[in-house]
């Protein structure tokens, strides 16, 4: 009886403890994340990670991307497109203030976008903004885009990170200390620990449900396992081990969160090295892959399978998995009749994330199986960038293509893989100018059915967003339209 | 033992240390020429179009020839400037200056650690040889040797943070929030990298006290009379050191520039992290003042046990 009752009391006295810890958390969330961004302007680098800190919450663009993925309007409350579909006529919401206390106004959108697409411009997408001719102020608050071309996806462009609305008054100290609209600003970086920001009390919208959120950097997958597990942390988004979430999921304690991002994972081909020029092989490769093996034994089972770049949760997405599937015979005779009855040998160059180190193992050994030997070379990813990406010294590699609508590099015959396809090309510059959904959607559907039937890549599958939170923290997203952790519509649960 | 010699020893070995900063330098710089990889195609990503990675390259001086990048290095080192890193638009000197209150301060924690258990356990094992006590310390430095300490440091983590809650399972407090909180979250870190430390240096200690009890001079000591208890203490000791020291010296060069894996299992926003998110980053800036920097501590650390060799052994200050 007695060493009940000590337990009982005992255990009385930790809930106790973990209350207090609770209570006190409220206004607060540490959310890890495992690349730490390595500075936060989101308008002068490719790095995710910035997004990931910066985007909605301390940055905010001209419109904005739901949690969905959708395009919602963000500093334009709305907008008026000219029949020709060439000029974009913005209206700001009013009463918009930077973090310094200066005011939005149609001057700081020319700013940010002139900025953007200028001569000295270091934006990592200064694509996005080649189609825009002028930039004109009407008035404070009304801003006029002029288009050389109609383009269907400008909106979609705006919505991006790097096309956010920054001020001339801060713009230089953007990297350390950044100074946006968002509803959180900036309050402190502790590199190579912690980033905090702090709710922004004069936000125009709707106010932040934290008063101040931490984002803190974990890289190593057991540590990031070990901090949640410890409740050092209340969330993290991008759980880097799939192999510990089962055990947080039947921890009820925690929840995982298993949504869908925007990373196609390919088998990257290089279209212009022998013998993937040749059609027929690169469909014996596509036939020789078994991709729900390579998503169970590399991704735990996460993630969704794809038979084309093309995002599945995409409205106009068109599963053609089928033309693809897993036939070893097939893939054999298809090498014989082009010729490699006995199979090639050729490389395999794999950046570091786990989804290409564990998926290009798998890979390998079923390419083995219909004879393609494969030499296999681990690369960092600034090897990656220069020996295969710029230098398009590669036969095969596996990378997940995370930019959103992301099919027109098909476009490219420049583009690392070196698909050449005239036809490709032609339909998606008539996608460029066309704005009817209804014969966008058409045309996307007909772009992906062209590159399946090329078999250009090797498409493996959709990269699945998983993110492990305490139960208590709701408004997370779970998709991932773009690399954001919006914490604007984030709260503790009572 | 004159002033005279220890002093040409002094300069004998400052001209070496000037000697191997120079050659460090230079072969750092070259080895991070030769890697490959673009930091500006690295910051901007795969979709950065020419001109935008031309612009970077200029903003950043990567437009310059290696011959004048390296002038620059050097010469701003010598006055204390290490350059603006290229990803985080920093000054190298202030990150590294962040860095180091981490990184010391846990490097010499764990030597402390370290050598605190060590010294008596060597000692106590030395002077017990072949007793239980012997083959019991002798047998956990076996096991402290065996143990890889990223290992250990993930078992510490299970047990204390995870389970009993003792400590959390990584991160930095930061001074700021006081010496006992800040020291509270190095110790498991401190632990995990002061275990194959000790375990090595008990080793040594032992080893290194059995050796001089054996020599002729212990013998003529025990022979006008001492006991066993006061020869350890006063003979064999003080020139078991020697060796000791030198290991002491070794270990915590190792402790400053190797702890990145455990910096990495405890999340700790150290040195070796620096260079590790660095390296990938193509921040050549930071790696090379981050490692011209580990190497001065390591010459300079070498320069002090040198020093504390001809303190303790006189002759060492006449023979070189």
């Amino acid at each position: 009886m007695k060493p009940k009752t000590t337990t009982t009391g005992l255990a009385s006295v930790l809930a106790l403890i973990a209350g207090m810890g609770a209570a006190q958390a409220q206004g607060d969330l540490v959310i890890g994340m495992q690349l730490e961004p390595p500075h936060l302007d989101p308008t002068s680098a490719a790095a995710g990670a910035i997004d990931q800190v910066t985007y909605a919450n301390i940055f905010e663009g001209l419109t904005r991307f739901g949690p969905d993925g959708s395009v919602n309007p963000g500093l334009a409350e709305s907008w008026d497109i000219s029949d020709d579909g060439r000029v974009y006529t913005f209206h700001l919401h009013e009463g918009v203030t930077f973090h310094d206390g200066t005011a939005l106004d149609a001057g700081d959108v020319k700013f940010s976008l002139d900025r953007a697409r200028g001569e000295d411009s270091t934006n990592a997408q200064k694509g996005l903004f080649a189609g825009i001719e002028t930039v004109e102020v009407v008035d404070p608050l009304t801003v006029r885009v002029t288009l050389a071309q109609p383009d269907g996806s400008f909106l979609f462009n705006m919505a991006w990170g790097d096309a956010v609305i920054v001020a001339p008054e801060s713009v230089d100290q953007l990297k350390t200390n950044p100074v946006g609209t968002g509803a959180f600003r900036f309050a402190d970086w502790a590199q190579g620990d912690r980033i905090d920001i702090v709710r922004n009390e004069d936000y125009w919208g709707t106010p932040a449900g934290l008063e101040s959120a931490t984002f803190k950097f974990i890289s190593d997958p057991t540590a990031a396992f070990a901090a949640m597990m410890a409740e050092d942390i209340d969330a993290f988004s991008g759980f880097p081990a799939p192999e510990n979430l089962p055990q947080f999921d039947s921890d009820p304690r925690f929840k995982v969160l298993v949504g869908s991002t925007e990373g196609e994972t390919i088998l990257s081909t290089n279209n212009a090295q022998p013998p993937f020029d040749d059609v027929k092989v690169r469909k014996a490769m596509a036939h020789a892959i078994d991709r729900q093996a390579i998503i169970d034994g590399a991704m735990f089972g996460y993630g969704t399978p794809i038979g084309t770049h093309f995002a599945p949760h995409h409205p106009d997405y068109v599963d053609l998995t089928g033309q693809s599937a897993h036939d070893p015979e097939l893939a054999r005779n298809l090498l014989a009749e082009a010729g490699y009855p006995d199979g090639f040998t050729t490389t395999l160059k794999l950046p570091p994330p786990s989804y290409a180190r564990r998926g290009g193992e798998i890979i390998a050994a079923q390419l083995r199986e219909v004879g393609i030997e494969t030499e296999i070379t681990n690369l960092e990813w600034a090897q990656w960038l220069e020996q295969v990406f710029r230098g398009k010294d590669f036969g095969l590699t596996i990378v997940s293509h995370t930019e959103p609508m992301d099919i027109g590099i098909y476009a490219n015959p420049d583009y690392y893989f070196q698909y050449d396809n005239p036809a490709f090309a032609k339909l998606m510059a008539d996608l460029q100018g066309e704005s009817d959904p209804e014969a966008r959607g058409e045309m996307l559907r007909e772009a992906q059915r062209i590159i399946a039937d090329d078999y250009v890549n090797g498409y493996l599958f959709q990269l699945a967003s998983l993110s492990v939170a305490k139960t208590g923290v709701q408004g997370l997203w779970k998709n991932a339209p773009t690399q954001a952790i919006d914490l604007t519509g984030v709260s503790w649960a009572d | 033992m004159g002033g005279g010699a220890m002093l040409r020893y002094m300069v004998k070995k400052l001209l070496s240390l000037a000697v191997s900063l120079v050659v460090a330098s230079a072969v750092i710089f070259l080895a991070l020429e030769v890697v490959p990889g673009d930091p500006a195609a690295n910051m901007l990503g795969i979709n950065a179009q020419e001109e935008t990675l031309a612009a970077l390259r200029e903003e950043l001086g990567l437009d310059r020839g290696p011959v004048a990048r390296y002038a620059d290095w050097v010469g701003g080192m010598l006055v204390g400037d290490f350059g603006t890193s290229y990803t985080y638009r920093t000054p190298v000197s202030e990150m590294i200056a962040d860095r180091v209150v981490v990184s010391l301060p846990l490097a010499l924690y764990a030597l402390a650690l370290s050598t605190l258990v060590a010294i008596p356990a060597g000692i106590w094992a030395a002077a017990r040889r072949g007793s239980g006590v012997d083959l019991g310390v002798m047998g956990l430095t076996q096991l402290g040797v065996a143990i890889p300490n990223f290992w250990f440091a993930m078992l510490m983590v299970l047990i204390f943070a995870i389970n009993l809650r003792w400590f959390s399972a990584g991160g930095f407090a930061g001074w700021d929030a006081g010496v006992g909180s800040a020291m509270h979250s190095l110790t498991l870190p401190a632990v995990a990298l002061a275990l194959p430390q000790a375990a090595i240096l008990t080793r040594v200690m032992r080893s290194a006290l059995l050796d001089t009890l054996g020599e002729d001079f212990i013998r003529t000591a025990r022979a006008k009379g001492l006991t066993r208890g006061q020869t350890l203490w006063r003979h064999a000791l003080r020139n078991a050191l020697i060796p000791v020291l030198t290991i002491i010296g070794l270990q915590f060069s190792f402790l400053i520039a190797g702890a990145i894996i455990i910096e990495n299992v405890f999340f700790l926003p150290g040195l070796g992290r620096l260079v590790f998110q660095a390296i990938s980053a193509r921040d050549l800036i930071v790696v090379e003042s981050v490692v011209m920097l580990l190497v001065f501590a390591v010459i300079m650390v070498n320069f002090v046990v040198d020093l504390t060799y001809a303190a303790v052994d006189p002759r060492l200050r006449r023979s070189r």
